[in-house]
């Protein structure tokens, strides 16, 4: 079989916003959509715009069957096992939230100890922070090396401790890192830990296959994806979903509702309350097709190269640091800083350049305080960016060691 | 053309007070030191007061960050010193943002305004809230 290649000049055709102008490198924070993600959610609004589940009328059903057709779409996408084992919620934190609210409250108790790491984003440490304190339980941290990646030797050691859950993002947002993943989850299993994996940052950019991987838990959003915003996923092992109880309760997550007490409904449909963003979940099924008609290892490939060109380009400039290991080993991000001038302020020069660039601490504090930087600027890539965008940040960040000369 | 732009954005005199800021450094024993900082882009802003008869007598600042937020800061030192703490009170967001007399996006107010926090909080005690 031929290997796919991105034909980035025919994908930009399909994203109305770069007729803008804007060079768009913040893709990590959130994705651009093409026509047919927008196009999906419009057909829905104004073709079969009705509730699901619930009304017999044949546009709800069609409704219905739309949003019960992304299940298997992101199923076959990350390779899941079966479709109850895929839980819509609004994104990652939110997948993350319901892991740490409902299986976190039965399984974590006093003394037991949580494993994270240095890289997490603050939405896969602050769930664990509040349950640790009310359950009385700790967390450890896994440190990094001067590379930007994790201290496996730690980790080891931390493994021998027997924590009971392991947590950790695939892919760091802030650096790019990309972790050993299957690795990790192997040996955190063979040491007795549930393992959540955060793959906000992993999913939409490289081919994902969540037995093979053999964690119990993994989450992503679809708007980092070419998905609109409000439309995530939480995967997680049937068993373990079995026997846990809801997150949120209402309508729809219910099989019978007496004054003497309620039974639940079945998978996936037990963690659904309440009336769902049915219109973004249709729009995360044709983003899922868009990217699935691409290829992930094609789309890998693409970013892999455009990361590359980044990095060499970016080397050459005075004056300016980056962040986290080389680019075989990282995400389309690139995380840098420049002697001298505050990340903002590189920030709002580039924009007046129509370049969109991330300044700050991308939601990873403890990293920032890690690597003894209050913010740093990060550029990152999807299959949509081209050269040129590179060519016009390393433009905007000459000028502004211009200014700030 | 866009480099002319951002001239304008970063005139020459904040650049100035950024790179060669005004009243910079401590204080030894102020009547009033306080510091605050901006969590989202790290930015941090102290000053040291010293105060005779009510008059702000000398004024020092320290901190690191952005241009905005370090300029700032240098631009408010000139205007304190010498003012009463009761002119001092006076002085609001609009004064700070006239002075600076550039265009800043609400993404950048927070940098901007950190010193009159510092200020506000530091020199007559008022609630730590977000000047917006």
């Amino acid at each position: 079989m031929a290997t796919r290649t991105i034909d980035v000049a025919a994908i930009r055709k399909d994203f109305p916003i770069f007729e803008t102008g804007i060079a768009y490198l913040d893709s990590a924070n959130t994705s651009q959509r093409p026509k047919q993600v927008t196009g999906a959610m419009l057909e829905y609004f104004e073709k079969f715009n009705s509730n699901i589940h619930r009304a017999a009328y044949r546009i709800a059903e069609e409704a219905t069957v739309r949003y019960e057709a992304t299940r298997e779409k992101v199923r076959a996408f990350i390779n899941a096992a079966s479709t109850k084992e895929i839980v819509y919620t609004r994104g990652t934190t939110e997948a993350i939230n319901l892991v740490a609210y409902s299986w976190g409250r039965k399984n974590i108790g006093q003394g037991d100890l949580i494993v994270l790491t240095i890289l997490d984003h603050h939405s896969n440490i602050v769930p664990w922070q509040i349950l640790a304190a009310e359950r009385g339980a700790h967390i450890e941290y896994v440190d990094i090396d001067e590379k930007g990646e994790l201290r496996q030797d730690q980790f080891a050691e931390l493994l021998k401790r027997g924590p009971k859950l392991v947590a950790f993002n695939l892919v760091s947002n802030a650096m790019g890192t990309i972790n050993p993943a299957r690795d990790m989850v192997a040996a955190a299993k063979k040491a007795g830990a549930t393992v959540l994996v955060d793959g906000a940052q992993s999913t939409p950019h490289q081919p994902v296959d969540v037995r093979a991987l053999g964690c119990d838990f993994y989450a992503f959003s679809g708007h980092k994806m070419l998905g609109p915003t409000g439309a995530g996923i939480l995967y997680g092992r049937r068993e373990l979903l079995e026997a846990m109880d809801p997150f949120m309760a209402g309508g729809d997550m219910i099989k019978t509702v007496r004054i003497e007490g309620t039974t639940y409904h079945d998978l996936p449909w037990k963690f659904e309350a309440g009336t769902q963003a049915i219109a973004e979940v249709i729009g995360l099924g044709a983003a899922v097709d868009y990217l699935t008609d691409l290829g992930m290892d094609a789309v890998r490939a693409h970013e892999l190269e455009i990361t590359e060109y980044a990095y060499e380009a970016m080397s050459d400039v005075e004056g300016l640091t980056l962040y986290g290991p080389p680019p075989s080993r990282r995400a389309g991000v690139v995380s840098f800083s420049l002697e001298g001038i505050h990340p903002h302020d590189l920030a709002t020069i580039a924009d007046r350049d129509q370049v969109c660039l991330r300044a700050g601490h991308h939601c990873a504090m403890p990293l920032m305080t890690r690597l003894g930087v209050a913010a740093t600027a990060r550029a990152s890539f999807y299959v949509y960016t081209q050269k040129e965008e590179v060519d016009r940040l390393v433009s905007s960040i000459k000028e502004a060691q211009r200014i700030f000369a | 053309m866009s480099a002319a732009a951002d001239d304008q954005f970063y005139r020459e005199y904040i650049l100035d007070h950024y790179k060669n800021p005004r009243n910079y450094g401590r204080l030894e024993h102020p009547d009033i030191s306080h510091e605050e900082d901006n969590p989202l882009c790290g930015d941090v802003v102290g000053m040291d007061f010293r105060l005779q008869d009510g008059v702000i007598s000398d004024i020092r600042f320290h901190g690191r960050g952005c241009a905005i937020s370090q300029a700032s800061a240098s631009l408010l030192t000139e205007r304190l010193k010498g003012l009463s703490l009761e002119e001092a009170k006076k002085i609001n967001k609009d004064d700070v943002l006239g002075e600076l007399g550039i265009d800043i996006s609400p993404a950048r107010i927070k940098c901007a305004l950190l010193s009159l926090k510092v200020l506000k909080v530091g020199a007559y005690g008022l609630a730590g809230d977000d000047e917006e």
